[in-house]
């Protein structure tokens, strides 16, 4: 009985729980648009109301931004958002199980380095 | 001291015109207007109106630069095949009669009552408050419809998915896609890459500005010489028109 309940200790520790996360590789980082915590619940919702407005209406230069998100945050050792489980859309996604259709379309680069290549 | 300020403003005006006469690609012809870049922040407005006037007289029928520069800047691969995404084309017009031979650039005619819009299911094909016709890809699904819909063969299906995607015009595999008047660039107060491309090539053939604005360019060409809208017939009152066709 002590030994179960050792174990049930040792499972619900949180320390269980953050080997799992994600381990991403930030980018840039630093002060993002908006409150981390806000925006990592957030961000879909805000980067779809940005999308129709710049789009439809034409209106630019938004708070919010998808090509802004991958300027930040795509990884420094090769400028993309994607790649891997460390790359920060794509390990945070495949942590939450949710596919991300973005990058379907746009482009997942640091904008910088993709005109320099031009 | 009100003589000083209108000095001041006529010495303005002086330099003003110098600096406009420099621009000036041809007597009394501009390479495209100013000031239109809007504010960030601020929704395209229906008091300006997009379009070009094309001059087939000074269109050349060896050159493609501005299929090339649309290409380069858009992120479209250039097309092999008819069901290839091609956004602008050359055209080679010949009268039969006459055996008077043309050239055009032909891409979105930028109606102001665009068949495409009218026949979308999903709204992902609209008009744009300052004229320009666009494709919501967000919304697109694909259907095709719009394609059928447009006298002018202007729009493409991409058919393949697209890698390594220009960071300022998104493309995807499963939409419908066409001339976006350089949306992007416009917004900026740049003119559409196919106009620069053309003046850089020396034919000058393409003049791109607000046909609502009396001032400009194009809106005092457009009353001074003859020009036709392509397909007049349809009603569609397209944003772009011709010379010497």
């Amino acid at each position: 009985m002590k030994a179960f309940l050792l174990i049930l200790f040792l499972l619900a520790t949180p320390a269980w729980a953050g080997s799992f996360a994600p381990k991403l590789d930030i980018g840039n980082g630093g002060q993002c648009v908006d409150d981390p915590k806000f925006m990592r619940k957030n961000h879909m919702k805000m980067i779809v109301h940005q999308r129709d407005e710049t789009v439809r209406s034409g209106i630019r230069g938004g708070k919010y931004s998808l090509a802004a998100c991958v300027n930040c945050h795509a990884s420094k050792k090769d400028n993309n958002v994607l790649g891997d489980n460390e790359h920060f859309c794509q390990g945070c996604h495949e942590y939450a199980a949710v596919k991300p259709d973005c990058f379907e379309c746009h482009s997942s680069k640091r904008k910088v380095v993709a005109e320099a290549a031009k | 001291m009100s003589d000083e300020v209108n000095l001041n403003r006529r010495q303005f005006l002086t330099k003003a015109s110098a600096a406009v006469a420099g621009i000036a690609i041809a007597p009394g012809m501009l390479l495209f207007d100013f000031a239109h870049g809007r504010p960030l922040g601020e929704a395209a407005s229906n008091a300006v109106r997009w379009g070009m006037l094309i001059d087939t007289t000074q269109c050349d029928s060896g050159c493609n630069e501005c299929v090339t520069a649309c290409s380069k800047e858009n992120g479209w691969p250039e097309a092999k095949s008819s069901t290839d995404v091609q956004w602008i084309r050359k055209v080679e017009l010949k009268q039969i009669s006459t055996g008077r031979q043309s050239s055009l650039p032909m891409m979105c005619q930028h109606c102001a009552e665009p068949p495409c819009v009218d026949v979308c299911p999903t709204a992902a094909s609209f008009k744009r408050a300052d004229g320009i016709v666009l494709v919501d890809k967000h919304r697109c699904i694909g259907c095709r419809y719009c394609m059928m819909a447009c006298p002018y063969k202007a729009r493409s299906f991409v058919h393949e998915a697209v890698i390594d995607h220009d960071s300022d015009m998104p493309r995807g595999k499963g939409t419908v896609e066409s001339c976006t008047l350089c949306v992007h660039r416009v917004d900026k107060g740049e003119a559409p890459a196919c106009v620069e491309a053309c003046a850089k090539a020396g034919h000058r053939a393409i003049l791109f500005g607000d046909l609502n604005d009396p001032n400009s360019e194009i809106y005092l060409r457009i009353r001074s010489v003859t020009t036709s809208q392509l397909r007049a017939d349809l009603g569609l009152n397209p944003g772009i028109s011709f010379v010497g066709l």
